[in-house]
């Protein structure tokens, strides 16, 4: 028997948002319709909402992030909330405090919603288990498990551009096994019903069963992009080189970096995403990263609106339970 | 074939007398707190399954001087202390675990020789291996004794320790094993620790053949292993969870296989937890090579697919494989081909498993569920109730080479008694064990204990 899903409450909406695995193809569309509604947000003179306000939000940042962190500071205070930004990796845990005590120790301080990032898959869930009734948690990265919000900003993004999925084709490119952000999309593009998914890496960099993910498997760059509509380049860590992984930077851009003359066979109005950091020169070179058919820094911007959806979505049902608490 | 000083072959096969005595090992390890004498006591209308003497019937059993003393009709002029009824309960040997860790010493925050042994008791375990990686390592005699020494107090069960392989567990240098077999170190075990170097793997195989040692291996390959927590499959490939890909166990298994012919060495290879181990173990069968293997219960009931949601009570090593796996384990098991099922209990303190999955301790408390889940497969007509029984005693006492898990007139009178139908809910009120890390709390099971008998004492009666 499958265990109940955590994320959502008995009427089925959202509570934590940990993983898009189980969640319905309704309630992803649902997302991204109320993210178009956020992105004129930031086109206001006055950039703010009040839908959180009197909320605390804590940033828990287990490991360092610049972009998702900044993105996600930026889309609470826009929805009127009150932020405390924490950078645990350097300081409760190297104490020896548990995982378990830097929460609850956070939850005595009446924070309403957690966003938490760990180098372990798993520690979203872990914590969702954990929090006290009441308290929100939003996955911003659990090790190589689940990017939630990266995930959505990416079919925002792709939906903007291209509108039905059923009729697409997306490649992704790079370190599948590694990534969060590609389980991410994946579940995306499964529940979004994608017309063709196709995964592009060597073996090293493919988990066991890859097909399992839904998607086929390629590991010529040029014959995975063939008339893709949309092409998604993964952040290659340099540690993979030291892992046996690969042997050389080098040799993977010969391979799997994309280049204008690579793209060649994929769809002329294609689009090149990418979730960042971008090591140029190795997942792709400049004259695509800053080409016209890359919408790279748009998925940055994208970024803050899905994430205030996500966040007004969770404080929303929470605001209800309460309520329903309350009249009881 | 190597020779010893003696001129006398080394014994490879089960049976054979090692190439050298090494004098006063004692027959069986020490059970009952001395000084107490057992009763005479007969078990009336009980099913008697003895998988050792091929019986399963209605058969009375009567013991004396914590021995058995007639299977069926008492001898004439018996007149018992207690009369214990075990009408629809089935009587067998009381079981044997080849790996229960009860955490003694070192780790008493996880639990002690005081509270496993009871929990063993409570789950009609009689005796049990406890592995070398206890802080101190059981590589001194002075560890093994402490250890004996502790349980006989305690007594509740039986415990042998298994003598580390390698000084210190590091896989480098030879333990004195010819001295901790005196000290009651029944066989030889590396616990989890690897030994990368073969050539020091093939001289301790050797050094252990030289006295008809037993060498019990749990084959991993740490490299294959890595930093993985689940295996490597769909489920792990979706929960992004570091892999222990199935060749981590054949590898290793393959390289122990090979090392265990060369050197004539009697090998029990541990927890096997894939199919493709499973082919490997019956080629080398076939060849005549001196190797047995057993599984950990949980493997035969649970998969990969136990995982989602995270569950750290899953967290288990070897990994839970994949349903295929566990139906040739099971298949394993039914035939022979794997002859001894393990509880593998490891039990832990809560924060162990409060964590995120990967960083959570693996294994789990399982001593007190080791007959019902073995009864979950004779319900879903894997086993047959016999075959259930042998794997569990005469089995693993064959592999440990000690006159246990066997009720013919004479020997110790070592039962438990159970009903097969009597359901009950793991919780806090039916629990023993300190650990309470088991992914089965608060799942009803169908079969309890409702005596353990140990040396002819009742160390375990069910409250009613």
């Amino acid at each position: 028997m499958p265990p109940p899903n955590i994320q959502l409450d008995d009427q089925g909406h959202l509570k934590h948002f940990l993983t898009l695995e189980g969640l319905s193809r309704e309630l992803l569309i649902k997302i991204l319709d109320k993210t178009e509604g956020f992105l004129g947000v930031a086109r206001q003179a006055v950039k703010k909402v009040p839908l959180c306000r009197g909320k605390t939000v804590a940033n828990l940042f287990f490991e360092t992030s610049t972009r998702t962190r900044t993105t996600f500071e930026l889309a609470a205070k826009r929805l009127s909330a009150d932020v405390l930004t924490l950078n645990i990796a350097a300081s409760s845990t190297s104490k020896g405090e548990t995982l378990l005590d830097t929460l609850r120790n956070l939850e005595a301080m009446h924070v309403d919603m957690f966003v938490v990032r760990h180098a372990e898959s798993g520690a979203a869930h872990f914590i969702a288990q954990h929090v006290a009734p009441g308290v929100s948690v939003i996955n911003a990265g659990d090790g190589r498990h689940s990017h939630p919000t990266q995930g959505m900003l990416d079919m925002f993004t792709i939906r903007r551009h291209k509108g039905d999925f059923s009729r697409l084709t997306v490649a992704i490119v790079g370190d599948i096994l590694h990534s969060r952000v590609a389980r991410s999309q994946l579940a995306a593009l499964r529940t979004l019903g994608a017309g063709e998914v196709r995964i592009i890496a060597p073996r090293t960099l493919l988990p066991a069963e890859p097909e399992s993910l839904g998607a086929r498997v390629f590991h010529d760059l040029r014959e995975g992009v063939r008339d893709a509509d949309v092409v998604i380049m993964l952040r290659l860590q340099r540690e993979r080189m030291r892992g046996a992984m690969l042997p050389s930077e080098h040799e993977y851009f010969q391979l799997f970096g994309l280049t204008e003359e690579r793209l060649a066979t994929a769809k002329p109005d294609a689009i090149v995403m990418h979730p960042g950091p971008i090591n140029r020169g190795v997942e792709m070179d400049s004259q695509v990263a800053d080409g016209p058919r890359s919408v790279i820094l748009e998925q940055v911007s994208n970024g803050i609106a899905v994430r205030m959806a996500v966040m007004a979505l969770c404080i929303g049902t929470q605001n209800r339970l309460a309520q329903v608490d309350a009249h009881d | 074939m190597t020779e010893t000083t003696l001129g006398t072959p080394a014994g490879p096969a089960p049976g054979l007398a090692p190439s050298i005595a090494l004098g006063n090992l004692p027959s069986l390890p020490p059970g009952i707190a001395s000084g107490e004498v057992a009763g005479r006591l007969s078990i009336r209308h009980g099913r008697l399954i003895d998988p050792a003497n091929g019986i399963d019937a209605l058969l009375d059993l009567h013991i004396a001087d914590g021995k058995v003393l007639a299977v069926g009709e008492a001898p004439a002029g018996f007149a018992p202390d207690r009369v214990l009824d075990a009408t629809g309960q089935v009587v067998c040997p009381g079981f044997i675990d080849l790996c229960a860790r009860l955490r003694e010493p070192g780790q008493e925050h996880k639990g002690t020789i005081a509270s496993e042994t009871a929990a063993a008791a409570a789950g009609g375990i009689t005796s049990l291996c406890c592995p070398p990686d206890t802080a101190p390592i059981i590589d001194t005699p002075a560890v093994a004794q402490l250890i004996t020494r502790t349980a006989k107090q305690a007594g509740k069960a039986r415990v042998v320790p298994a003598g580390a392989l390698t000084h210190g567990l590091a896989g480098e240098q030879l333990s004195e094993m010819a001295t901790l077999r005196q000290a009651g170190c029944a066989v030889m075990c590396q616990a989890e620790r690897p030994i990368i170097n073969t050539q020091v793997l093939r001289r301790a195989m050797e050094y252990a053949a030289t006295f008809g040692l037993t060498v019990i291996m749990r084959p991993e390959n740490p490299f294959l292993r890595d930093n993985g927590c689940a295996h490597e499959g769909r489920i792990s490939a979706r929960l992004g969870l570091p892999g222990i890909p199935e060749a981590a166990e054949t590898v290793a298994l393959a390289r122990d296989l090979e090392v265990a012919k060369q050197t004539g060495a009697r090998v029990h290879f541990r927890a096997l937890s894939c199919a493709r181990s499973l082919e490997k173990l019956a080629a080398a069968q076939a060849r005549g090579i001196a190797v047995s293997a057993d599984v950990s219960a949980h493997q035969l009931i649970l998969t990969e697919d136990d995982l989602e949601g995270f569950n750290s009570q899953c967290h288990l090593n070897p990994p839970l494989r994949t349903a295929a796996d566990r139906d040739a384990l099971r298949e394993a098991v039914r035939t022979g081909l794997v002859s001894a099922v393990c509880s593998d209990h490891q039990p832990h303190e809560p924060d162990a498993k409060l964590a995120p999955f990967p960083s959570t301790a693996p294994g789990m408390a399982a001593l007190e569920t080791l007959l019902p889940l073995l009864l979950r497969l004779v319900a879903a007509g894997v086993l047959d109730l016999p075959t259930a029984i042998a794997r569990v005693t005469s089995g693993p006492a064959a592999i440990l080479g000690l006159p246990l898990g066997n009720l013919a007139p004479g020997q110790a009178a070592d039962l438990c008694v159970f009903d097969p139908e009597a359901k009950w809910r793991v919780g806090p009120k039916t629990w023993l064990s300190q650990g309470r890390n088991t992914p089965f709390w608060g799942e009803r099971f169908k079969g309890r204990v409702t005596w353990t008998l140990l040396g002819g004492q009742i160390v375990h009666e069910r409250r009613r």
